[in-house]
């Protein structure tokens, strides 16, 4: 139901709730970014509306609320073993509809691909999500392409205006925190257009991942895996063990992120490794994130926040990679003919 | 209920550790439960980490573990295994299913380590010559000093036709010498039209193995591999695995050829 309200109530209702939830939005960390007087805007804990950032796109997505760069999985001692505790409190994520999208892939890998991952169902189970609106598209997102500029699969919709804040909830809890407040037709604000669009190819064909086409990747990506680390769709995961310096039997053992651009992703014990080439390596991601993904789970995994683009150090645009695959695609289609 | 967490290893007893060669021990560890041939566990080595390993043998209230001394928790299990205990998890993938085979002509190749995967099926047609129409073992070790399971191979020569070669012969090695593939060709294949070809080695190995046996005229479909990749989950997680649509940990490891020949990393 759809309300109208003030930021000072809206921050009140938030208050209380931060006794059962950590609240995380985008932030502007000021003159954090990778520069001198750049600043990041990642996820971190607020406390008012007023430190989210509505205006701009979020550097980094909401994943490391759900899926910390670093998880303790559990402890061990000799030939005991504790599973880490599980936060006290559950969490309360603002996110666009984009980033919304991007909770259904990680929910389809860690809930349906094989086992129930426990530590990121009890993370999720306890998680409420709040869609931030997008009045105009930003640098590189291609939402619209893929088809995940509108969601309804959120809590909450919150869009601040001065002092005024105007609420769609689907939220119990907040139907009766705003009870006073004014009812009020709310529709999320979302994009209709994007400045880049993408074509995605409907098959690839396999004899395409040793076209040439992907050498020029290989010659400019640096396998750095920036653009794995701020995809919310991307889920990889390497675990790690470490142990205490002070008592040598004790230690637990973790999980942390990974990415298939870097070095080591696919070592084998005795060295074996495959995908040597980066350029085969930017195939083996583009290929996954708008090919072999449906074929598996029925969607596209790429949900086009453009994030990659925004943050490659070397320039290297995912969206182009695609248009320009789909014209390889068909040319090879045509040639067939 | 809540569901079992699945990265939270059990304890199995090493009950038996079969020497093979000086970096590749069979270690006999008690589980009780369905495993199939194939299936792999991940044996886990707080402080040093996991490392997938496939189920060599298959006994009463037991699992073999064929490991072979080359990574950082590998060489750590040799270092430390005495009279101890080891943490596993699983058993992953889909391992190879006996039924698939039985009745039939079947040609299994193996290379190295490759043959622990599929020693389970060897021991079942070794033990049941009479499930199925014949038996070949066509297998390749680098040198004699690396030959497994040679224990095994007395009892198997007996029941079924065992062909085994070497890459690097020694001095007093007088038996065959060359890659498998060399005896491919004089290998007699009654109908080869229904006869199954199960192949599992190291990538070029298969590569050589599979292309001879369909030019020999063996059917695609008749033909099984199984492959190898990192795998730090085993449950379809952590992605390291991924060939295409493929998780080899769920999907696999063991492929039918038709699906296997599209697995391109």
């Amino acid at each position: 139901m759809g309300y109208q309200t003030t930021t000072e109530k809206m921050n009140a209702i938030f208050s209380d709730l931060s006794k059962d939830y950590l609240i995380y939005a985008p932030k502007r960390f000021v003159g954090d970014g990778t520069f001198t007087s750049i600043d990041t805007i990642r996820y971190g804990e607020i406390t008012d509306l007023a430190e989210i950032e509505f205006a701009e796109k979020s550097d980094y997505s909401f994943k490391e609320v759900l899926l910390p760069i670093s998880e303790t999985l559990f402890y061990f001692t000799e030939n005991e073993m504790k599973e880490a505790d599980a936060p006290k409190k559950g969490a309360i994520v603002f996110l666009r509809s984009c980033d919304l999208h991007g909770l259904k892939r990680m929910d389809t890998i860690y809930l349906e691909n094989g086992a129930v991952d426990t530590y990121y169902k009890r993370l999720r189970d306890h998680t409420k999500f709040i869609l931030m609106g997008c009045e105009n598209s930003f640098e590189n997102c291609f939402c619209v392409s893929m088809g995940t500029q509108q969601s309804k699969d959120y809590d909450a919709y919150l869009k601040v205006d001065g002092d005024t804040v105007l609420v769609d909830s689907r939220w119990d809890y907040l139907d009766t925190a705003l009870t006073d407040a004014t009812p009020a037709p709310v529709i999320a604000d979302s994009v209709t257009t994007n400045d880049t669009v993408v074509t995605i190819p409907e098959t690839v064909p396999q004899t395409l991942f040793d076209a040439p086409f992907w050498e020029e990747y290989g010659n400019r990506c640096i396998a750095c895996g920036r653009c794995n680390f701020v995809c919310p769709t991307c889920t990889c995961f390497t675990m790690q063990d470490i142990f205490y310096t002070d008592n040598g039997k004790a230690g637990e053992r973790r999980r942390v992120w990974a990415s298939c651009h870097v070095d080591g992703y696919t070592d084998m014990a005795g060295g074996h490794a495959f995908r040597n080439d980066k350029g085969q390596r930017m195939r083996f991601k583009v290929l996954h994130k708008v090919n072999d993904y449906k074929r598996r789970f029925g969607t596209h995994m790429c949900i086009g926040c453009g994030r990659c683009d925004d943050v490659c150090p070397e320039y290297i645009s995912f969206a182009n990679c695609i248009n320009k695959l789909n014209t390889l695609v068909n040319d090879a289609a045509k040639e067939e003919n | 209920m809540t569901e079992l967490n699945p990265y939270i290893p059990f304890l199995s007893e090493i009950t038996e550790v079969i020497k093979h060669t000086e970096i590749e021990y069979t270690f006999r560890m008690t589980f009780n439960g369905d495993v199939k041939p194939g299936q792999f566990f991940e044996v886990s080595l707080p402080k040093f980490g996991e490392a997938p390993i496939s189920v060599s043998g298959i006994g009463d209230g037991t699992v073999d573990l064929t490991i072979r001394k080359v990574g950082k928790v590998t060489d750590e299990i040799f270092e430390n295994y005495v009279g101890d205990t080891l943490f596993l998890r699983g058993p992953y993938g889909n391992g190879f299913d006996i039924a698939n085979y039985k009745g039939k002509e079947i040609l299994l190749v193996a290379g190295g380590t490759g043959l622990s995967p599929v020693k389970g099926i060897v021991d079942y047609f070794s033990a049941h010559p009479e499930d199925c129409k014949g038996f070949t073992l066509l297998v390749g070790f680098k040198s004699p000093k690396d030959m497994l399971f040679k224990k095994d191979f007395e009892i198997w020569k007996k029941n079924i036709n065992v062909i085994m070669t070497v890459d690097y012969p020694d001095e007093e090695y007088d038996g065959n010498c060359g890659l498998v593939t060399q005896y491919i060709p004089e290998l007699m294949i009654k109908g080869l039209t229904d006869a199954v070809g199960i192949v599992v080695g190291p990538p070029i190995m298969m590569k050589c193995t599979i292309s001879d046996l369909l030019a020999k005229g063996f059917k695609e479909e008749n033909l099984w591999i199984s492959q190898e990749r990192k795998m730090c989950c085993g449950i379809g997680k952590c992605g390291h695995c991924k060939i295409d649509d493929t998780y080899i940990c769920l999907d696999g490891p063991v492929f039918n050829y038709t699906k296997g020949k599209f697995l391109k990393d």
